[in-house]
Formats: structure tokens, sequence, C-alpha cells
């Protein structure tokens, strides 16, 4: 027999990955001192948003949203929600766009000081 | 008629199809570039004119996107305060585009100026695309496009300062997107729906979901990074220090785009009722606004760069807008909205005033402005004229919005936020009369042959200093579009 509170964890086990997810890039992004690194954090807040997303449009036992024509043709299947994934996939390129702007300036920042350290970067400043 | 029915993505269409022609006219026609772009944001300030016009004779317009009827399409939705902000960013642009022409050619090399360009028409294109969106996810993709470009226009000089300052900006800037599309889901797991108008019906019955509660919080944090809102701002002095001057005047949109969203989310997405008086969010946004104007004026004083003292001044001034919204009334939110144009208008003549300084001189240091009000008259007379806006002198435009602001809150019997207008137009007043008085009454420590800046840069300083006094004496202009646009938000 499962306690009610841990059940109701263990029901929702999807949102919980993608909040304890949120967390550890939010506190890599504050602790860390290398800008690459604290540009990994926010890109797994960013993979935690899209799990979130790709989870939340998920059905038990859904299959993907296409109708069949012909002798397969069920009539009670369950689909699973497209919009999120197709969302997501909107938000993939931008974060993408957002990753391949950063590392460029990173770059940059790389030639100009010699380190990405950005306790270092301030004393050079 | 079919032309006008189509004009809500003309007038996005525009200024993003010229973003995409332009680097190959970089890379063929060098010097057409900015003529490129300014017949671009010319054309596209006629059409938002003709649009704005459209909506005060018809009333709002609604567009779907490729003939999908909403909530499955995505819908444009030009509404009063939606036609208002296509005006004033189109005209912003364009005068930033014209002062471009000869300020670019010190600033950047020649390879980064089609760049430039096209980084500005992309911005230009999300920022209208951002004002009049129906669609809450579409709000978020032109809520990055502008983001994205506007990262990479801080950056854009190369100097290890604003790559440092870009960096910055786009770490922040990314944790407010991540907030904003967690908040969407968030939104679209309670309701099922991206659509704003068919969100504002399904919400309602919901209002009491933690899910709900939780989207709004998150909304409201991620929009207030993007507006700057004061103890989120910390990405903006550095992003407009270390900027071309043009760039600065382009982000005050940009703030004001993150503003306009916040007015679209409290009450297009939620109900005014709701967010007014059931969870006291106006009121909540009031204070951290009244706040912020006082520590972003003590800030201000005491700065000697005049790019960081005219950026703390804009966080001063974004947080006028909210604390006009936060009002929470008819009167508070067209006085919110009136100062959207107010500040743009004369914090862009600043901005522009400063980059001539900067083009001329070399330095950015108040105190080495001594004698410049004798050598560059238009531009220090333009400069005087602007900060006496920003104070809140009676016949400017500053006064205007102030007022309107202060009234409204004294009338919704919160006295305490328009003695904190007053104190904050002192505070203005000590570090703009400062300047003012280096520049006419300093003296010079050596001596440097100095004349005025070149027509085109002088064109739109002039052009702006004559706004803050025509839209100070002709304030009846903008609140003809913005008294029905705050009586559709609030659902009078």
């Amino acid at each position: 027999m499962i306690p009610v509170e841990f059940e109701f964890l263990l029901r929702h086990y999807n949102y919980w990955t993608s909040v304890i997810l949120v967390m550890i890039g939010l506190y890599t992004m504050i602790v860390k001192k290398n800008l690459i690194k604290k540009f990994m954090g926010l890109n797994i807040v960013e993979t935690a948003t899209f799990l979130f997303y790709i989870s939340m449009g998920d059905v038990e036992g859904g299959v993907a949203p296409v109708i069949v024509h012909g002798e397969h043709a069920a009539e009670h299947v369950v689909y699973v929600n497209p919009l999120p994934s197709v969302l997501i996939l909107t938000a993939i390129v931008v974060a993408l766009s957002t990753t391949a702007l950063a590392l460029t300036l990173a770059i940059k920042i790389y030639e100009k000081y010699g380190t990405l350290n950005s306790e270092r970067i301030l004393e050079l400043m | 008629m079919n032309v006008l029915f189509h004009l809500p993505i003309i007038v996005i269409l525009i200024p993003l199809t010229a973003a995409y022609l332009m680097p190959l006219v970089g890379h063929k026609w060098k010097k057409w570039c900015n003529s490129l772009a300014v017949v671009a944001l010319a054309l596209s300030f006629v059409a938002s004119l003709v649009l704005a016009r459209l909506v005060l004779v018809n009333g709002p317009m609604h567009y779907y996107m490729a003939g999908f009827m909403p909530p499955w399409g995505i819908e444009l939705v030009v509404d009063y305060l939606g036609a208002y902000m296509c005006v004033v960013i189109s005209f912003i642009t364009l005068l930033v585009a014209l002062y471009s022409k000869e300020y670019i050619t010190k600033e950047l090399s020649e390879q980064r100026r089609p760049q430039y360009y096209t980084l500005l028409l992309l911005l230009t294109g999300s920022m209208m695309g951002a004002s009049i969106t129906g669609d809450l996810f579409n709000l978020f993709v032109c809520f990055e496009i502008l983001s994205i470009s506007s990262y990479a226009l801080v950056s854009i000089s190369g100097e290890g300062k604003a790559l440092l300052a870009g960096y910055k900006y786009l770490l922040i800037g990314a944790i407010a997107s991540s907030f904003l599309l967690l908040g969407i889901g968030h939104l679209y797991i309670s309701t099922g729906t991206l659509n704003m108008a068919d969100m504002f019906v399904r919400l309602p019955p919901l209002y009491s979901s933690w899910t709900v509660l939780a989207a709004l919080a998150l909304l409201i944090v991620g929009l207030s990074i993007k507006t700057a809102l004061f103890p989120l701002h910390v990405w903006l002095p550095d992003a407009y220090t270390n900027a071309p001057c043009s760039v600065p005047v382009l982000s005050t949109l940009v703030i004001k785009v993150g503003a306009v969203a916040i007015i679209r989310l409290l009450f297009n997405i939620f109900q005014p009722s709701f967010v007014i008086n059931t969870i006291p969010m106006t009121a909540a946004l009031s204070y951290i606004a009244a706040i912020a104007i006082i520590v972003a004026s003590l800030f201000a004083i005491s700065q000697t760069d005049i790019k960081r003292m005219l950026a703390y001044s804009s966080v001063c001034h974004v947080a006028y807008v909210i604390l006009g919204i936060g009002v929470g009334t008819e009167l508070g939110l067209t006085g919110g909205m009136l100062h959207i144009i107010n500040h743009a208008v004369t914090k862009g003549c600043l901005f522009f005033c400063a980059g001539a300084i900067i083009y001329k001189t070399g330095t950015r240091n108040i105190r080495e402005f001594g004698g410049l009000g004798r050598k560059m008259p238009v531009t220090m007379g333009a400069f005087t004229l602007a900060a006496l806006s920003m104070v809140g002198i009676p016949p400017t435009n500053g006064f205007m919005s102030k007022f309107y602001i202060a009234l409204a809150a004294m009338t919704a019997g919160r006295p305490e936020c328009a003695i904190v207008i007053l104190l904050s137009s002192l505070l203005n007043a000590i570090y703009f009369i400062r300047v003012i008085n280096i520049t006419y009454f300093g003296i010079p420590e050596e001596e440097i042959e100095i004349d005025e800046a070149p027509p085109t840069m002088l064109y739109p300083i002039v052009m702006l200093a004559a706004c803050c006094l025509i839209l100070g004496f002709g304030v009846e202009l903008p609140l003809t579009i913005l008294r029905p646009a705050a009586q559709v938000l609030l659902g009078v």
C-alpha cells in the first residue's frame, strides 16, 4: 500500500522531473563561474521546459495522430496531442539560435580576454 | 479594400522581408543598405498610420493567418493599443535608421553595417508582431526574435565590454524566455487553447487553480525581466552603456513592448476584475514600480557616464508605465500608455544627442562636457528641451503623462503613488540640470574645435525635440486612440 502523498509524487513524476531539472539548471547558472557552463545550465532549463511540454501532450496508450484509412482503421483510437510537440519544435529552433549566438559571443570574449572565467574577466576589465 | 484587409500582416512583413533582403544587398551594393532600411521603415510607418486610421474608424481588426479560424489558426488582433504601438515603433525606428547613416560609420566597420540594418529590421518587425498578435505562443516567438536581435545589437561593436554586456543580457533574457514558455505551458494545460480571446473566456472557472496562478506568476516574472522592472533590471545599464547610441533608442521600445505584453496578460488574458480585486496583482506591480522609480533615480544621480545615467533614467521611466497600469483605473491605464510614446520620443532624443556628442568629441564623461552648449547649439538645445520633458516641466509631453498618472493615483485613492512621482521629478531634475549646467556654464579644460553633427544626425534630433513640444500641446492626438484603448482593455 503506497501512502497518498507518495502516490501524488509518483503520478506526476514527469512534472516533478522537469521542476527538478529547472532547479538544477538555475543553480548551475548561479554557481558556475565559467561562461560556457553558465550557458549549459540555461540549456538544462530549456530542455526541462521541452520535457514538460512533451509529457503534458502525451496520452497513455495514445498513437501518433495520423488518420489511417482502409481495413486497419480502428474505430476508437486514442491520439497523442500533437500541438505541444509542434510548439516545442519552434521552441527548439529558438533555443538553438540563442545557443548559437551565445557560443559566438563566448568565442569572441575568449579571443579578447583569453579566459572564460567570469571573475577573471572582471579583474581584467 | 482587399489590400487594406491584409494590412495587419503587411505592416509586419515589410520590415521582415527587408531584413531578409539586407544581407544580399549588403553583399552586392554596400551603400544602399541604409536606403533600403529607410525605405522599408518609411513604408511600414505609412502602413501603420493607415492601420491606425482604419482601427479608429472601424474598430479593432482581426486577421486570420492563412485563413484558419481561431482557436486553431494564429490570429492577429489590431486593437487600439496594437495600432498605437505600431505607429510608435515604426516612427522611432524610421528615425533610428535615418540617424544611423552617418553615426554608424564611426562606430562600426563596413562589414558589420549590413548586419546592423538586418538586426534593426528584424527587431522592428518582431516588436510590431508582439504588439498585435492575438496568440499567446506567437507572442513568445515574437519576443524571442526581438530578444535575440537585441542581444546581437548590444554586442555588435565587437568590443570586449559590449560582448560581455550582450552575454549578460542573453543569459538573463533567456531565463525570462524559459519562464514565459513554462507559463504559457501552464495556461495551455489548464485551458487547452493558445488564443488570447479564447483563453479570456475559458479561464474564469479555473481562477482558483494553482496551475493558473503559477502561470500568472511565471509570466509576470518573465515579462518583468524583459521590461527591466527594478529588481530585475540588472542587464539594462551595461547593455545601454556599451552599445552604439542608436541601440538604446531601440531598446527603449523593446522594454515598452514588454510593458504592452504585461497589459495584454493582465487585461486581455486574465480579467481586469481578477487581477485588480481577487489577486491584487496590479497593486503589487504599482508598489514595485514606485520603489523602482525612486531607486533608479538615485542610481542615475551618481553616474558620470552620460549613457549610464540615461540607462538608469530608462529604468525609472518604464516603471512609470507600470505604475500607470498598476493603478488599475481607466485614467491610470491611459496615462501609462501615453507615457510609452512620450518616453520613447524624449529618451530617443536624449540618446541621439548623446550619440552626436560622442560622435564629435569622443567623450562620454559628463564632467568633460564644458562649453558644448555654444559649440553644438542645436544638439544641446534639443537635449535641454528633452531633459525638461523628462523632468516634467509643463508645456512638454513628459508633464502630460506624469500628470495623468499622478491624477489617476489621486482619484484611485493612492496619494503615495502621486508623491513618488513628484519626488522622482525632483530627482530627475537634479541629474538632468547638472548636465545642462555643465554644458552651458562649464568651462572646457582644453579648447577643441568642434561643430554641429552632420545633418542626417541633426534632423532626427530636431524632429524628436519638436515632437516633445507637439505631443505636449497636442496631447489630444495620442489620447484619441488611447481613450478607447483603455476602455476596451478594462471592458468598460
